[in-house]
């Protein structure tokens, strides 16, 4: 029997302003346990919280790019539960006034369009975190996380698989890193993901909705949601009910699995927060905030293949990255040819970057160097091989790729008369090759240049070369 | 017929983290049914078309700027929890 | 000469500009009258002399200098002091030592002023009595088998008996005005967000308040012009300018109207001398040339249910942050779950009243009956205090007893918790509402219990409550009135101990 899949996210982003939500401490990920911490954050008798105007302008920035409709007048709730990370035993979150609605983002799956809803995006504050003795009966809180700022983006129950949730992730995340209001880092928890799934037969009422939480990447997303289906299959197929309920993804049986019994269908109890006043927003500062949204990644991509001639999939490479499609247009203007442009980032730096586990937004590249890089290619001054290594050395020394060629006299063999002497040599020195050559083997004139090379210390020019020594030859 | 019985107030106490012992619970439970008693009578005045105060102050959009400020030196804060483990706050095993 | 302890701080300000008085010879002899009178009255928790002595000391040598330099003031045992044990009459916070001060208690300092701090008070402020502290019962010292009234008991105690220059309090329902009346001295309930609530040990948010208790209505102009103000701490403290309460309270009341609400004068409960006192009071009001006009609160019967379905809902969730983690008491489990440390922390630290208010706060907010109780209560909030917008529009003050009764005897309202609520009547309805209410002394009874008037006024018109005020007490005399606490007369030549946990 096969079911539809009906799929919906809820994304959790810390925003990376320079303090807290409703206090001064900083929000700086990796310091010391509680050196973050302040009376307001650590819930202490008598304190009050005050709200951080910029998380307000970014939240207000990240609705706009999601094409949400902002609230008018907005406010905060208290959400109540026990627990230890969390100070005041009830976390500042909102609850039927949030900050913005209705809102959708494109995206491309296997060449389909489609637009997924966003019911929603509020903002809440985080909570401490918490560290469990593997031997002895204890738990141990940090609080420096608590009160730092979040976003939390839902999706409407859109999505119809794992691959349509994966590329909305991709998606969303290449949007919020455009907007810069956080460092996007799953592994370092500045954004978090939590999924729900149910099944239906097609045309049908919808089923029991799963959550499935402790997902640490998109990989684990989607590889939770391709279990999950099987999973609800099997049981639906077999005449079972669906629970609904929460799960946690184990990373390492790559299965789903029941929580523990988590407390009564938890009650928050939620109700106006009596210590935070309303905030309206006013026409003219959504004005302000919309007109200084940076192009995002969708107009990117089309600016991209209108204005350069990149095709559709290279733009989407590009624009996946914030960084990645501004190097790519600096590049450009400063001179650099397109699509060997293109190639290049998506070739070499990608490479690179993959290899390391380095985000694009992490490495110190200057357009310049690429320019530089690429004219040197295309003028022969440098073998495409030396121009692997001389990037990377780039990089690594934060150098210009002109200068290193002018230091270290990497410059091709390219005169004439250098590289016919060169030809004489191998010739004279490999007779065998020659006559197999002349016998119509066309592999020996490979093992030819390739000898040039050696001899040459891989300077000399291979296109040459082999026209040189075919001219010899023949 | 009690408008609030003794397993009412055994949930909310759940709820609220606090134990209570058989004794107060059936007193806390009384008290509580007399006081809603009363309570109810609310459900009598008319506030069709009447929106909620929660705040008695026409007050709107107090913000602050994003401004980092001094943290709590960690021994300061540390030192008023009931137990501790070098700076971090300890606490019985949470089991989720 | 009048000691100095009994003294109010215009008059000490006034001695001590003149170097006619020495701070230190203040603190003594305030210290010895302590001493004296707190073993029996217990209006203070704990009195550390050498410590007070010290910061004396300090502030004479370092400052600030202000309008209260030198002067000690009483501060109740819900206001955070630095360094000092703040535990909101609780065993929860037993030993709590915040690393920060109140906001308005710093004003003080600023000010110039000496704190002395632990007025006693009901656990959390939840109470009408100060019978619910978990350090011992406060008496009042009119009528020792009475109550001070509550929760801000300890601060109106200690004013009454001299055993304090003024105090502060803190005023969620009535918390000031009522013990202020049971002990026949003046209290103040600024409209809410006039004073900055950062530091105050929160009960419920949208109402609690923070006010003066005082020996006369000067004092509490004064005191009130150093609370006043913006705070950027607190989102709730409003940005509103703060008049010269000094120069406001002796402006002339002629032609002022006055309003006795028509539902407060049918209470039934009110005590035939009660009633008596405010009619008279009323006369004197309008023999200074006040006009007195009829207005009504037509949902006056609504009130106390809509304080009391909205203070513990907000107080349940306030409280949640006591639950043995980061500071405070922890229970003893010996190697117990995590839900196990938090029941018994807070069934342990908890007192009867604090259960109950929380359980019943917990309750209106749970699922099912959020729409019927919380939103229900706050709906009618809006029309309470709407009467309260049109009332003042046809007078400038409102007029009332603050409490149907005198101060009643310790114990008798303690197994009825209902009837302890009911007896707020006059007073909640201000806080819901979030205007200001001032509570002076206006007659005794026939058994020389002090009685109090109480006025209310619009939002940020404390100006207009001081000026009535400061009239009537100057015609009527009535803050001159003082218990008497002489050795030879009453229990306190035994100096008898009073202390111990009482508990339901």
């Amino acid at each position: 029997m096969t079911y539809e899949p009906v799929i919906g996210l809820e994304v959790h982003l810390q925003l990376n302003t320079d303090s807290k939500l409703f206090c001064g401490c900083s929000t700086t990920f990796g310091a010391a346990p509680n050196h973050q911490t302040c009376p307001v954050c650590l819930g202490l008798p008598g304190v009050l919280p005050v709200f951080n105007h910029r998380a307000f302008e970014w939240g207000i920035k990240t609705a706009l790019a999601l094409d949400c409709t902002l609230a008018q007048v907005m406010k905060f709730d208290r959400k109540q539960y026990f627990y230890p990370d969390l100070p005041k035993g009830y976390q500042i979150s909102q609850y039927d006034q949030p900050l913005a609605q209705a809102g959708c983002l494109d995206i491309d799956v296997a060449g389909q369009a489609r637009r997924i809803g966003i019911t929603r995006i509020h903002l809440e504050e985080d909570a401490g975190k918490l560290l469990h003795d593997p031997q002895a009966p204890w738990s141990y809180v940090d609080f420096n996380r608590a009160g730092v700022p979040l976003l939390e983006i839902v999706s409407e129950p859109d999505l119809r698989s794992p691959d349509e949730a994966y590329e909305y992730l991709l998606e969303l995340k290449a949007v919020l890193e455009y907007l810069d209001v956080s460092t996007c880092d799953m592994e370092k928890g500045s954004l978090r993901c939590d999924t729900n799934i149910s099944l239906r037969k097609p045309g049908e009422a919808l089923g029991a909705r799963v959550e499935i939480k402790n997902l640490n990447s998109f990989k684990a997303v989607k590889a939770s949601l391709v279990y999950e289906i099987m999973r609800q299959a099997k049981q639906l197929d077999a005449g079972e009910r669906i629970a609904q309920e929460t799960r946690l993804w184990n990373a390492k049986s790559e299965q789903t699995e029941t929580m523990r019994s988590k407390e009564e269908a938890s009650d928050y109890r939620y109700f106006p927060e009596p210590d935070l006043v309303p905030f309206t927003i006013q026409p003219r500062v959504r004005e302000a905030i919309a007109t200084q949204l940076p192009p995002l990644p969708a107009q990117r991509r089309m600016r991209l293949v209108d204005t350069y001639g990149l095709s559709a999939y290279d733009a989407q490479v590009l624009t996946q990255h914030r960084r990645l499609a501004e190097l790519f247009e600096e590049a450009v203007a400063q001179g650099a040819k397109p699509k060997p442009l293109a190639n290049w980032i998506m070739g070499e730096l990608l490479a690179y970057l993959n290899a390391r586990g380095q985000e694009p937004s992490g490495v110190t590249l200057r357009p310049e160097w690429l320019v530089h890089l690429l004219e040197a290619i295309d003028a022969g001054t440098i073998s495409g091989k030396m121009a692997k290594e001389l990037f990377v050395e780039s990089i690594e020394r934060q150098v210009d790729p002109a200068q290193v060629i002018r230091e270290s006299n990497l410059r091709q063999i390219v005169d004439d008369e250098q590289l016919d002497r060169l030809a004489d040599e191998v010739i004279a020195g490999f007779q065998k090759s020659v006559e197999d050559y002349r016998k119509g083997k066309a592999n020996a004139l490979m093992f030819l240049v390739g000898k040039c090379m050696e001899r040459s210390n891989g300077k000399a020019n291979p296109t040459q070369m082999t026209g040189i020594l075919k001219r010899k030859l023949t | 017929m009690a408008i609030v019985t003794t397993q009412d107030v055994q949930h909310v106490a759940l709820l609220a983290r606090l134990a209570l012992g058989d004794d107060e619970l059936k007193k806390l439970a009384a008290q509580l049914d007399e006081i809603l008693e009363y309570v109810r009578q609310l459900q009598a005045v008319s506030t069709d078309g009447v929106d909620p105060t929660s705040h008695a102050l026409p007050l709107a959009d107090i913000t602050r700027p994003d401004q980092r400020l001094p943290s709590l030196p960690p021994e300061e804060a540390l030192t008023l929890a009931p137990a501790r483990h070098g700076h971090l706050v300890k606490v019985p095993k949470v089991i989720d | 000469m009048d000691r100095l302890c009994t003294r109010t701080i215009h008059e000490l300000r006034s001695l001590m500009d003149q170097g006619a008085c020495d701070p230190q010879a203040l603190l003594e002899e305030l210290l010895e009258q302590i001493e004296r009178l707190n073993p029996t009255l217990h209006a203070y928790i704990t009195v550390d002399a050498e410590r007070l002595r010290q910061r004396l000391e300090q502030r004479l040598r370092q400052g600030p200098r202000g309008k209260l330099f030198g002067i000690p003031i009483t501060v109740k045992d819900n206001l955070c002091v630095q360094g000092e044990e703040t535990t909101c009459a609780s065993r929860i916070l037993r030993n709590f030592r915040p690393p920060y001060t109140a906001s308005a208690v710093e004003r003080l300092c600023q000010a110039g002023a000496i704190i002395v701090p632990r007025a006693n008070m009901d656990e959390f402020a939840f109470g009408s009595s100060t019978e619910s502290s978990a350090y011992g019962v406060t008496r009042n010292p009119w009528d020792l088998e009475r109550v001070p009234g509550g929760s801000s008991g300890g601060s109106a105690c200690a004013v009454a008996a001299d055993a304090a220059i003024a105090a502060l309090g803190t005023d969620t329902g009535g918390s000031i005005r009522q013990p202020a009346a049971f002990c026949g001295v003046v209290g103040l309930k600024p409209t809410y967000g006039r004073v900055s609530r950062y530091g105050l040990i929160a009960f419920a948010s949208s109402l609690d308040c923070i006010g003066p208790i005082t020996k006369d209505v000067h004092d509490c102009a004064l005191l009130l012009s150093v609370l006043a103000g913006y705070d950027p701490k607190d989102s709730t403290c409003a940005p509103v300018e703060v008049p010269d309460y000094v120069a406001a309270m002796q402006q002339p009341v002629q032609g002022l109207r006055f309003g006795v609400p028509n539902e407060y004068l049918i209470e039934a409960g009110i005590e035939p001398d009660v009633k008596a006192a405010l009619e008279e009071s009323c006369r004197a009001l309008e023999q200074l040339g006040m006009q007195r006009v009829s207005v009504s609160l037509p949902h006056t019967s609504s009130a106390v249910a809509t304080y009391y379905v909205v203070a513990t809902a907000e107080a349940s969730s306030n409280l949640a942050r006591y639950d043995g983690v980061r500071y405070g008491a922890r229970a003893a489990t010996d190697g117990g779950s995590l839900l196990d440390m938090y029941q018994r922390t807070r069934a342990d630290g908890f007192g009867t009243e604090a259960k109950r208010r929380i359980i019943l706060g917990t309750y209106v907010l749970s699922r099912g009956y959020y729409d019927a109780y919380y939103l229900k209560g706050l709906k009618v909030r809006t029309l309470i205090k709407r009467d309260f917008d049109e009332a003042l529009t046809h007078c400038d003050v409102l007029i009332c007893p603050t409490s149907p009764t005198a101060a009643f005897r310790i114990g008798e309202k303690l197994d009825d918790p209902l009837q302890m609520y009911l007896s707020d009547i006059f007073t909640i309805s201000a806080n819901l509402a979030g205007i200001p209410a001032l509570s002076m002394p206006c007659g005794l009874t026939t058994k020389g219990l002090p009685i109090g008037m109480q006025l209310m006024a619009g939002p940020f018109r404390e100006e207009t409550l001081l000026q009535a005020a400061y009239a009537y007490e100057q015609a009527t005399e009535w803050h001159r009135r003082k218990p008497d606490l002489r050795p030879q007369t009453s229990d306190f030549r035994t100096g008898k101990e009073v202390g111990g946990v009482t508990d339901v």
